[in-house]
């Protein structure tokens, strides 16, 4: 059973489709990149798996124990998180807060969450620092802490990668693989084609519409992963 | 200690610091979230739409919170959607209100009776105009905030500090806004007697930037903000009364001076913050 599932999925601003007709599914343990230009409505795809937009048609149907509230997200940097003044530790435990709950304070069960988290990406002996004065590396490795309070099954990364050094890109891209591998369903909405097909198992090119859907391999041989890497160069 | 003491003799000295207190408690927290999402100027085209209403009111006679409140709630929630739309920006949204809001005031005030000591009053505090429905409006909202903001700790952080984080988590954080907005605008109507129109949204912006300087954690921003609020504020009333000089500029002087103080420090402590 897919964890996502799209049919026919149609989302429009005003009266301007940005997705349309978009139909795909997202399996457990999936690695999966989707590219293409801007505009090419990767952005608002992102937002109706989300739940942040409503589809003007179609259906987003979620499955094998996901709900949309329950799906590790990785949003851009704002320029209001530069200077926020928080720990690591308080960044990375607001990722628990799909699950219900009034009050100031987060139950043992969400603090050993957290902590898991912070272990697993190696962000423990951060955990009182402040937010702000963190590299952007370390700054993504909170975030990503974050989104896997919020899950075990699917991550959802918005160009993760922007502005960061080829050597923090590096890491951030083996550390995402070792996820990957751990059983977390990586879905990448990325600029970076080469990266792309180098880390993923899937790929789903839009222009609006679909142009290709399918494994990183029959990508390779398509035209049209050369008419779009040959652009690259230029 | 003199001047303590008289706190506890003259009704309107304690009624003064009973309103202000609780008012700059819950303007601190509202602010923590105002500054971080760069709303802070909110509360100031808010204060003069307040003083627009204030004029309203007096030229008419009818009762000025009865007057005030509505409108500056109307206000903080077009505000709001104007910055939210995207049609114009929220500051230059916030500057358009504002000055037509001040303009209005101004001259209602003009045509009615001109210029006169009432409204120095409003426009830069008095220790003078507190009632005792202003006491018992104060107590009611600064009871709401603290509520609200001890239930919604956690969901106010996430909003503030990532916004589609936090939607995408499945919090509402349009109602959040709403809700934060009429708070908002609560407190600078009942705060702007004391505080004076011109200067109330110094308690919305001064104590969080204050905190900021020298606090790594969010909750320490919070919890710092809070206690430098009330103590500027007790500071500036005991200094309005012993020098006679208007309550909100005095207030405002204080906030500045612990704003300096705490900026050095944070300087001095800055390698620790790494």
């Amino acid at each position: 059973m897919p964890l996502i599932q799209c049919e026919n999925l149609t989302m429009s601003y005003e009266n301007r489709n940005a997705v349309e007709n978009v139909s795909f599914s997202i399996e457990p343990g999936d690695y999966l990149c989707i590219v293409g230009e801007n505009g090419s409505g990767k952005s608002t795809l992102l937002k109706g798996l989300l739940g942040l937009m409503r589809p003007k048609n179609g259906k987003i149907l979620f499955g094998d124990g996901l709900t949309q509230t329950s799906i590790g997200y990785l949003p851009q940097q704002t320029v209001v998180q530069r200077d926020f003044p928080a720990s690591v530790q308080e960044v990375v435990i607001s990722g628990c807060l799909h699950q219900k709950g009034f009050g100031p304070f987060y139950k043992p069960s969400q603090r050993t969450a957290a902590n898991a988290a912070m272990e697993k990406l190696n962000i423990t002996s951060l955990r009182k620092k402040s937010y702000r004065a963190l590299s952007g590396g370390q700054q993504q490795r909170v975030l990503l802490a974050r989104a896997l309070c919020a899950t075990d099954k699917l991550l959802l990364l918005d160009e993760p990668v922007t502005g960061l050094d080829p050597v923090v890109t590096s890491d951030l891209y083996a550390l995402l693989k070792q996820l990957n591998q751990e059983g977390v369903a990586i879905v990448m909405v990325s600029h970076d084609i080469n990266c792309s097909i180098h880390n993923a198992r899937k790929i789903l090119h839009m222009n609006t519409g679909v142009l290709f859907f399918g494994s990183v391999e029959a990508y390779r041989k398509s035209a049209l992963c050369e008419k779009f890497l040959g652009r690259d160069a230029h | 200690m003199t001047a303590l003491s008289a706190f506890f003799q003259y009704p309107f000295l304690a009624r003064a610091m009973v309103v202000g207190i609780l008012v700059s408690l819950c303007a601190a927290l509202l602010g923590v979230s105002l500054v971080l999402k760069r709303y802070s100027m909110i509360g100031d085209g808010l204060s003069h739409v307040g003083f627009g209403a204030l004029a309203f009111a007096l030229a008419t006679g009818w009762a000025p919170m009865a007057v005030a409140i509505p409108v500056v709630i109307i206000a903080a929630f077009l505000l709001l959607r104007l910055s939210e739309s995207g049609k114009i920006r929220g500051d230059a949204a916030i500057g358009l209100i504002s000055s037509s809001a001040l303009a209005g005031g101004v001259i209602i005030i003009s045509l009615d009776s001109g210029m006169n000591a009432d409204v120095n009053g409003y426009l830069f505090g008095s220790i003078l105009a507190m009632s005792n429905s202003d006491v018992i409006l104060s107590v009611l909202l600064s009871i709401i905030v603290l509520t609200l903001f001890l239930l919604f700790y956690r969901q106010l952080f996430a909003i503030t500090f990532d916004e589609a984080f936090a939607r995408a988590t499945g919090i509402q954080a349009e109602a959040f806004h709403m809700l934060i907005a009429l708070l908002t605008a609560l407190t600078i109507v009942i705060g702007m007697r004391v505080m004076g129109a011109m200067l109330i949204s110094s308690l919305v912006i001064f104590p969080p930037l204050t905190a900021m300087r020298v606090c790594r954690s969010f909750k320490g921003v919070v919890v710092v903000s809070a206690v430098v609020s009330v103590v500027c504020l007790i500071g500036g009333l005991i200094a309005s009364f012993s020098f006679d000089t208007p309550a909100g500029a005095s207030v405002v002087l204080v906030n500045l001076a612990v704003f300096l103080l705490f900026a050095f420090a944070g300087r001095w402590l800055s390698p620790n913050m790494e």
